[in-house]
Parts: C-alpha cells; sequence; structure tokens
C-alpha cells in the first residue's frame, strides 16, 4: 500500500442533476472546512433542471490553494451513464466508489485504481419508503461512505445536518440513518481502502464558505443600495436572489412591513437597464446583475448613460459565448464587450474581483464610482466566482463607511451658483455637478444622448460636441488610480519574465507559480483588478522581457486591451488561454508557462 | 445650431396660479417642429394643465422616448427635470425613476411609432405594473423623424403620402391598456383642447397609469386625403363620449353639478373626477363595457374619445412593492446600514 496523503487530494462526485447532490456535495465539503482544513468546490453542471450528468470538485488543499489541482484522486461515480469518462478520469493510485447495487465489471479494468462498490441504492431502497426519499438518501449515504474512507468528524457531520434541518426535524433521523448505511458498510467491508485522509488542522478560523453573487448581493445591501431591476439569466440569477434575502431580512420595517428598498423582476434586460438608469437619475443607488447576453441587450442604454453621465452599475456573472453558448460554464469572455460597450466612442469602468470576499468589496466600490464619475462601471465575476462556493476571509465591514454619492448639488448649493450648467467642468476634474429631479428650480436641466454642449443645451456644432467627448474620455482615464490597485506578487529573484493575469484565474496562477519557483523558475506576477489600467500596469510590463498574459477566453481580450492602452511592443505580451468553460487548474498554467518559456529560450 | 429659447415676456394683469405663477412659467425652449403640427398644440396644453393644477414645475418630472413627439418635452416645463431618454425605452426609465421617487409628478410623451413598435414591450409591461404617470401617446401614424413610414397605429386602408395603402391591422393603444391593466385609459385630439385639458389634469391626479391616447394629425407626412390620421378624417369621425373634469379637494363643496349627468369618481388626493355623460348608457367605471363600446365604435371608423375607462381602487407600483411613504432616494444611507456587528453575525451561516 502507498502511503498516506494527508489533506491533499481532489474528489470528484459524477452525478445525475436534480437528485440533490448539490445538497449532499456541500455537506462533505463544510465537514471538511469545519474540521479546519481549506477546501475548494467546483460545480461543473448542466444547463438543465432534471436528468443531465453533472460533476462537483472538492479539493482539500492544506496549502490553502484556491483553483483546480488538475486531478481526480477519489471519483464517486453516481451516474451510469458518466461512468466511463469518470474511470478514464480518475488518476493512477485513486479510489473509484460506485453503487455496487448494480455490477460494473468493467470497473475493474484498471489495475492502477482501487475500486470500491457500496450498495447504495440496495441499501436506501430497503431502509427508506418513499420514493423520493430513496434517491435523496442514496447521495447522504455516500457522503457516510466518503466520511468512513477520509476519517471525517462525525460530530461535526451529525452536527451539521441537524443545523441543516433545523426547521424540518423530520428528516434529521432520517439523514442520520442514510450517513449511517454509507458510514457503517465502508467500515465493515473497507476498514483500511484509503490512502486519502482528513485530518482536522486550525486553518479555517476566521474564514467563511461562501459564493460571489451572494457576497455581491450582500455588497449592494452594505452599500446602500435601494433599487434593483433584473431580467433572470444564468448566472447571475442568484445575485440578485441574496439581495432580495438580505432585504427581505434586514430592511423591512418590524410593524408596518414597509420596505426600503424596490426590486423589480423586468420584462427584459434592455428595461433591467432603463429601470436602474431611471433610478440613478433620479438619485437611488442601484444595480443590475446580468450575463453577456444581457450585457448585448442593454449596449443601447449603456451607451446613453455614458454620454448622458448617469451612474449605472453592472454585475456581469459571465459564461461562455457567443450566443446561448454553454451558460452554466465559466470564462472571462466579456472583457472587451464591456469595456466599450454600445456604439460610438464609448470607453467604461471595470472592475475584476478574484474571489466572493472582493465581490462583497467590489460591489460597494462600484457603486461608489459609478456615482463618483457619473457613468457604467461593470463588475466582471463568472461562474467559478459567482456560483461556487469559496473558502475566503471572513467579509469585514468599516462602520465608518460614507458612500461616496458624487458631485450632486442640493438645494442649498444651488444658492451660491449663479447658474447650473450640467455638463460643465467647474472643478477642472472632468466630473460636471448633477442635479436630482425635485431638488430646486434652479437645479433643472433636460437629459438628452443626443448632442449636447457643455452646458447641457442641444448641439450639431462639431466643436461643441468634441468638447464633451473629449472631457468623457479625460475623466475615464483619470478613474484609472481611483479603482482597486493591481496586485503584485514578486518573485524570490530578479526576473525578467511577468504574468499578468485576473479574477478568477488568480488561484491557478499563484499556484502554478509557486511550483515552477520550487523548480527554479521565477516569475513576477500582477493581477488587473481594474480599467482603465492604472500606471503600475505600463510600468511592469516596462520592467520585463516577456509578460505572460493569462485568462479565460479565445481572444486573448484583456491582452488587447493591455496593447490599445499601454506603449507596449506586441511581441513582449504572450497570450496562455484556456477556453473549455471549465475553471482553470494550476496544471494548465504551469504547462502552458513551461512550453511558452522553452519556447522562447530556444527561439 | 442650439435650441432656441423663447423670450418670457411678463404682461400686466395676466392670471396666476396659487404658487403665484403664470402660464409662461410652465413654458419649456422653442418648439423646433413644423408650423401647425398637432403635437405642439399637445405642448401648450399640458403646460397649461400642470399651471391650472398649480404643480411646482421643479416637482415635475418629464420623460420622452425618441421621434417628434419625444422632442417635446424640451418645449414646456423649463424648470422640470427632462429625460429623452433611447427610442422605445421610455417606460423603464420612467418605473426606475418612480420607483427612486413617487412623490413627484410625472409625464411621459411618447408617439405611436416610439410606443407601438420598438417600444411595444415596455408601454404594456408599464401599464401591467400600474406605475404612477400620465402616459401622453401622440399618435400620428406615422414616422416622422424618418420621413413618411407607416406605423403600428396606421389603419388598414389608410395611405401614405406618395400613394402606399397599409394592408397591416392597426395596434390600438386604447384597447392594448384595457386588456393590460392601465387604471386610467382615455383618447384625445389634438384639436379639441377643452376636452384635452380636463383629461391631462385628471390623468396627472390619477393614482396608477393613465394613458392617453391623442389623434395628432403630422402636418407633413400624414394630413392629405385618404390618411385616417388626417385633421380632416378626425373632426368628421370625432365621437366625444365622456367628458372629464377634475375637481381639486379645496373646490369641491363650491361646485355644483346635476345630479345623473354626472359620474364623480374618488381621487387618493381628495379631489375627485367628474365624468359627464355625452353618449347615453357609457359607463367608463365598467372594463368589459368599455371594451365593447370601443370594438363597437371600430367598426363604424368613428374615433371615441374622452376618459373611456378609470379605476381609481387598483394599487399603483409604489404600493405593490410595498415601499414605505419616503422616498428611496431620501431614505438616508444610517438606516440602510445592517452595521459591522450584523455582518459578523450573518456570516455564521457561511461556516
Amino acid at each position: 500500500m502507498s502511503k498516506t496523503r494527508v489533506n491533499d487530494f481532489t474528489i470528484k462526485v459524477g452525478n445525475v442533476n436534480g437528485t440533490g447532490s448539490a445538497s449532499a456535495n456541500a455537506l462533505l465539503m463544510k465537514i471538511i472546512f469545519r474540521m479546519g482544513v481549506p477546501v475548494v468546490g467546483k460545480n461543473i453542471f448542466p444547463s438543465n433542471i432534471q436528468g443531465l450528468p453533472t460533476w462537483y470538485e472538492i479539493r482539500v488543499t492544506e496549502k490553502g490553494y484556491r483553483g483546480r489541482s488538475g486531478d481526480i484522486d477519489i471519483m464517486i461515480a453516481m451516474n451510469p451513464d458518466s461512468y466511463k469518462r469518470d474511470l478514464e478520469e480518475l488518476s493512477p493510485g485513486g479510489i473509484l466508489l460506485y453503487d455496487e447495487t448494480w455490477p460494473r465489471p468493467h470497473f475493474l479494468t484498471r489495475s492502477d485504481i482501487t475500486v470500491i462498490g457500496v450498495p447504495l441504492a440496495r441499501m436506501c431502497n430497503s431502509a427508506f419508503k418513499v420514493a423520493r426519499s430513496r434517491i435523496l438518501m442514496k447521495n447522504v449515504a455516500y457522503v457516510g461512505a466518503v466520511a468512513a474512507l477520509l476519517g471525517l468528524d462525525l460530530d461535526i457531520l451529525h452536527t451539521l445536518l441537524r443545523e441543516i434541518f433545523a426547521a424540518k426535524p423530520k428528516l434529521i433521523d432520517l439523514n442520520l440513518q442514510a450517513v449511517a448505511l454509507g458510514y457503517d458498510y465502508v467500515k465493515e467491508h473497507y476498514p483500511n481502502a484509503s490512502t486519502f485522509k482528513v485530518e482536522a488542522r486550525d486553518l479555517t478560523k476566521d474564514k467563511v464558505m461562501i459564493d460571489g453573487n451572494t457576497a455581491a448581493g450582500l455588497g449592494c445591501v452594505y452599500g446602500g443600495a435601494t433599487f434593483g431591476a433584473w431580467y433572470p439569466i444564468t448566472p447571475s440569477t442568484s445575485l440578485m436572489d441574496a439581495f432580495v434575502k438580505y432585504c427581505k431580512d434586514l430592511r423591512i420595517h418590524p410593524e408596518t412591513g414597509k420596505h426600503k428598498y424596490c426590486i423589480i423582476q423586468a420584462e427584459d434586460e434592455l428595461a433591467a437597464a432603463g429601470m436602474i438608469i431611471g433610478a440613478a437619475w433620479d438619485g437611488a443607488r442601484c444595480f443590475t446583475p446580468t450575463s453577456g447576453p444581457g450585457i448585448s441587450l442593454m449596449s443601447e442604454f449603456i451607451g446613453f448613460a455614458y454620454y448622458a453621465e448617469i451612474p449605472m452599475v453592472l454585475f456581469n456573472i459571465q459564461r461562455t459565448g457567443p450566443s446561448t453558448g454553454m451558460p452554466t460554464r465559466t470564462q472571462q469572455c466579456d472583457i472587451q464587450l464591456c469595456a466599450t460597450a454600445s456604439h460610438g466612442d464609448t470607453m467604461h469602468i471595470l472592475l475584476f474581483p478574484a474571489d466572493p470576499g472582493e465581490c462583497f468589496d467590489m460591489a460597494v466600490n462600484a457603486l461608489d464610482l459609478a456615482e463618483r464619475f457619473q457613468t457604467p462601471v461593470f463588475v466582471l465575476s463568472d461562474i467559478d466566482i459567482g456560483m461556487n462556493d469559496w473558502m475566503v476571509d471572513e467579509l469585514q465591514w468599516d462602520d465608518s463607511y460614507i458612500p461616496d454619492r458624487g458631485k450632486v448639488l442640493s438645494s442649498e448649493d444651488l444658492k451660491s451658483v449663479d447658474k447650473f450648467h450640467r455638463y460643465l467642468d467647474v472643478d477642472g476634474d472632468h466630473i460636471p455637478y448633477r442635479t436630482i429631479p425635485g431638488t430646486d428650480p434652479k437645479g433643472a436641466y433636460f437629459t438628452r444622448g443626443s448632442g449636447h454642449n457643455k452646458f447641457g443645451g442641444y448641439t450639431e456644432d462639431g466643436a461643441e460636441y468634441k468638447e464633451v467627448v473629449d472631457r468623457l474620455k479625460a475623466k475615464w482615464k483619470a478613474s484609472a488610480d481611483k479603482l482597486p490597485a493591481p496586485i503584485v506578487r514578486r518573485a524570490k529573484q530578479a526576473t525578467k519574465s511577468g504574468i499578468i493575469s485576473l479574477g478568477s484565474c488568480d488561484g491557478a496562477v499563484i499556484e502554478a507559480r509557486d511550483r515552477l519557483g520550487a523548480d527554479g523558475v521565477y516569475l513576477n506576477y500582477m493581477r488587473v483588478r481594474g480599467f482603465p489600467f492604472a500606471q503600475e500596469v505600463e510600468d511592469f510590463i516596462a520592467e520585463h522581457d516577456q509578460v505572460f498574459v493569462i485568462e479565460q477566453n479565445r481572444d486573448a481580450q484583456l491582452l488587447g486591451l493591455l496593447l490599445s492602452e499601454t506603449n507596449t511592443p506586441r511581441e513582449k505580451l504572450i497570450p496562455l488561454l484556456h477556453y473549455s468553460g471549465e475553471p482553470l487548474d494550476y496544471k494548465f498554467v504551469r504547462g502552458a508557462l513551461s512550453e511558452a518559456l522553452n519556447l522562447r529560450k530556444s527561439a | 445650431m442650439t435650441s432656441f429659447v423663447e423670450p418670457f415676456i411678463r404682461r400686466k394683469n395676466e392670471p396666476t396660479n396659487d404658487l403665484g405663477l403664470v402660464r409662461a412659467d410652465y413654458d419649456g425652449a422653442m418648439s423646433t417642429l413644423c408650423a401647425g403640427c398637432g403635437h405642439d398644440s399637445v405642448t401648450a396644453t399640458m403646460a397649461r394643465a400642470f399651471f391650472e393644477l398649480s404643480i411646482e414645475p421643479h416637482k415635475a418630472v418629464k420623460v420622452s422616448g425618441i421621434g417628434c413627439s419625444s422632442k417635446t418635452t424640451a418645449y414646456f416645463l423649463r424648470e422640470s427635470h427632462g429625460i429623452n431618454t433611447v427610442h422605445g425605452r421610455m417606460p423603464s426609465v420612467a418605473t426606475g425613476a418612480i420607483a427612486a421617487n413617487h412623490e413627484l409628478a410625472y409625464i411621459g410623451v411618447s408617439g405611436d411609432g416610439d410606443s407601438l413598435s420598438i417600444g411595444l414591450g415596455q408601454f404594456v409591461h408599464a401599464m401591467r405594473r400600474n406605475v404612477n404617470m400620465l402616459y401622453m401617446l401622440e399618435n400620428n401614424g406615422v414616422y416622422g423623424l424618418t420621413k413618411g413610414q407607416f406605423s403600428a397605429a396606421a389603419d388598414i386602408g389608410s395611405t401614405a403620402k406618395k400613394g402606399a395603402v397599409n394592408e397591416l391591422p392597426p395596434i390600438d393603444p386604447v384597447s392594448l391598456a384595457l386588456s393590460v391593466g392601465a387604471t386610467f385609459v382615455a383618447r384625445g385630439f389634438s384639436g379639441d383642447r377643452d376636452q384635452l385639458l380636463p383629461l391631462i389634469k385628471a390623468g396627472l391626479k390619477h393614482k396608477g397609469f393613465g394613458l392617453i391616447d391623442v389623434i395628432s394629425p403630422c402636418v407633413r407626412f400624414n394630413d392629405h386625403k385618404g390618411s385616417t390620421k388626417s385633421y380632416a378624417h378626425a373632426y368628421k369621425y370625432y365621437n366625444p363620449a365622456i367628458h372629464a373634469d377634475y375637481v381639486p379637494p379645496s373646490t369641491q363643496i363650491k361646485a355644483a353639478y346635476e345630479a345623473g349627468e354626472v359620474m364623480p369618481v374618488k381621487l387618493h388626493d381628495g379631489g375627485e373626477i367628474r365624468l359627464r355623460k355625452l353618449e347615453n348608457g357609457y359607463d367608463p367605471r365598467d372594463r368589459a363595457a368599455a371594451i365593447g363600446k370601443l370594438f363597437e365604435s371600430g367598426q363604424s371608423s368613428e374615433i371615441i374619445t374622452g376618459l373611456l375607462y378609470i379605476n381609481e381602487d387598483h394599487k399603483d407600483m409604489h404600493d405593490m412593492a410595498r415601499m414605505e411613504d419616503r422616498p428611496l432616494n431620501q431614505i438616508p444611507y444610517s438606516e440602510l446600514n445592517p452595521g459591522a456587528a450584523k455582518l459578523k453575525e450573518l456570516q455564521k451561516g457561511f461556516r
């Protein structure tokens, strides 16, 4: 028997969607998390409600890496439709656990793995009467089986079940029984089968398990948004679900039942965009969550908000395109779409969170920036960040925070103004003052998407038009150093090779870089967090001979922006692209970097 | 080219409203529409309605889409905020604005092109939500700014200026409004200011979505023989069925009316709308009857006008969303921030 691997392996569950597998997997992950051991969960699911293959990866990583490993060490094969693929994917030395109710002789074709058969269906069929619970409990039973294999803490498992079903106590016993079925069977029949073990640590204190959409929805509550409009689209829907939940919990008057918020499910994304423009124009903090197709539909309005200078906050939880694409698979494919969304010359502010913690913080940033710069601001998350549970530092809130409502003139302010002009750059910072409807007769102005001069009047005069659009460009550029700054990790030794990446690539990039570093290959790493790019980005590129740009799309969209917005020779930037729709893993990054470095050397 | 500023001339002994303002205080920039355009007359009537209701100009908000009619929001109420949005999308912007602050008087100005083709979806959904606004649909059956294409409001058989005959059935905004839940549905004619003015006042005071479909001929592209949206055609088939007057709360007792002739409808602000039946047996509080009457009049080419339907009992968007009375844009952040301690507490669920 090979040596034991403690707290460093990946479990993958192949299942059928709609069978309660998500809850079972979340449970499994939570047990490990509560044992103090860092975990990473990646849900790879179909665009379907019931009956199609779905997978869930749980990486146990004592070192706290946040990307996928690229290996599967334990495969829990619950779906006959994907048995073949699941078997092939398992790494040598791995364990395959399957439902032995039906014999699967082909599992024995691999001699380099351990096969564990547990008669899950048979046991559940004899233990439970109701057909639906037989299906659901089969999944809970494998949690028991895995608990036995890995040496998970049963007390924690039992506590979690009691917490989860606190409102439905009848289900507690049922679930405990199902856990025991799997657990006891493995203990009895495979007492020492697993070389993979989880050992309790103290590494998850002050950490939480949260998905990016929940964190962003919560961020909108803390940022003081009172209005949200949206049209349902995977994978952004759960962001609004979270906002609704926290508004219900926190924003309803206990006695009157009156709401301090308004959420509208619009008739389409066009209307959702129009609604938040109307609400922002009328002085409410607001946002809309959507995904790529929604941005396409909103584009006309985005240009209007840009030109008429109306704050607008959009969360784009990116999914693969083009067209409907693969709606439940992840990508960073809307970077350029969002950077220039709409017709005409438009440039927008983009924020790139890398994890749910940043989704929370950047939701607040976006609300501030949109009002400060009176312009659309995009938070570019993706399915991986938005819909997977990540282990992050507990979210923090600074009670001294005051929202930046930007340059808004009150009735009092207007008293000292001779005449109010909506688009006049009074302070020389490229940002004009605005007024909110209903404030004061002196503050009235007419908002239009048609040509207007700096006073706000209609114009078709070329010079007057240019004056305004040139200021808009300058305003956009001036936002660069007000955005979340890039994060730089320096190599242990001086190097002329660098990496630029963003968002959900971060975990895999950090791990690949660590491992290359251990082999004596050194790379500096900058993660950009905002667009327009801060000066540091250009400086970082300038100090290296070659910069690898790692991103999750086919067309090197971040690289394209780096070229167009900095003075960088084309050949200096080397694209490393991952766009299969599955979350990035370190092996891909390490492989691509090694290959590219070798190629450059031999060239 | 900048917009023309209309000269502001104060005359002696000019009538003032309750705020001490004169009618000219409700004007805007000079219209750039064609001479004789029906829309200019509607604009003047809207301005007069705000003046007579003594609404402070800065407490009014004008919203519009794109098209000749949508341009007119610049031509009245210069001391109001106005927003000329995107083609066909005014209803969503209005919806958001009204969600943010329901205390202002919102008037939307649109046309048949803006509302019935590109903007049909938003138009219908704003009515479903019973957004508290008055929506003026200035209907001329034609695209004016792009020079004379049929709109979806063109009747079968109506001809274009260059002779083409429309064969597609029209979308009637009034029937549409009745079927999707608008709570104040009227039709007027830019050529009958006496009827239109009280309709606008009543519509502004109604709580919920008010639609006034105003036949407003396009003198440049759709006022010829053969057009069913010409002045001549409108005058010929015009039937003012129900006259509506708005009576403000304070003057109710003074105003007298003959029983039987007038059907009063109580409004949320304490005032009332008094309906005068010009057509026997017509009750605008009866939705089914209104739909029947419309269908009937359509058969005979008659243009039935007036307040065709009113329902003051339906909740508006604000009430349906259970928002508190104070507008969202006036709630201080201190009441919106749950605080650091709460954040810590609610994260216990994430462990």
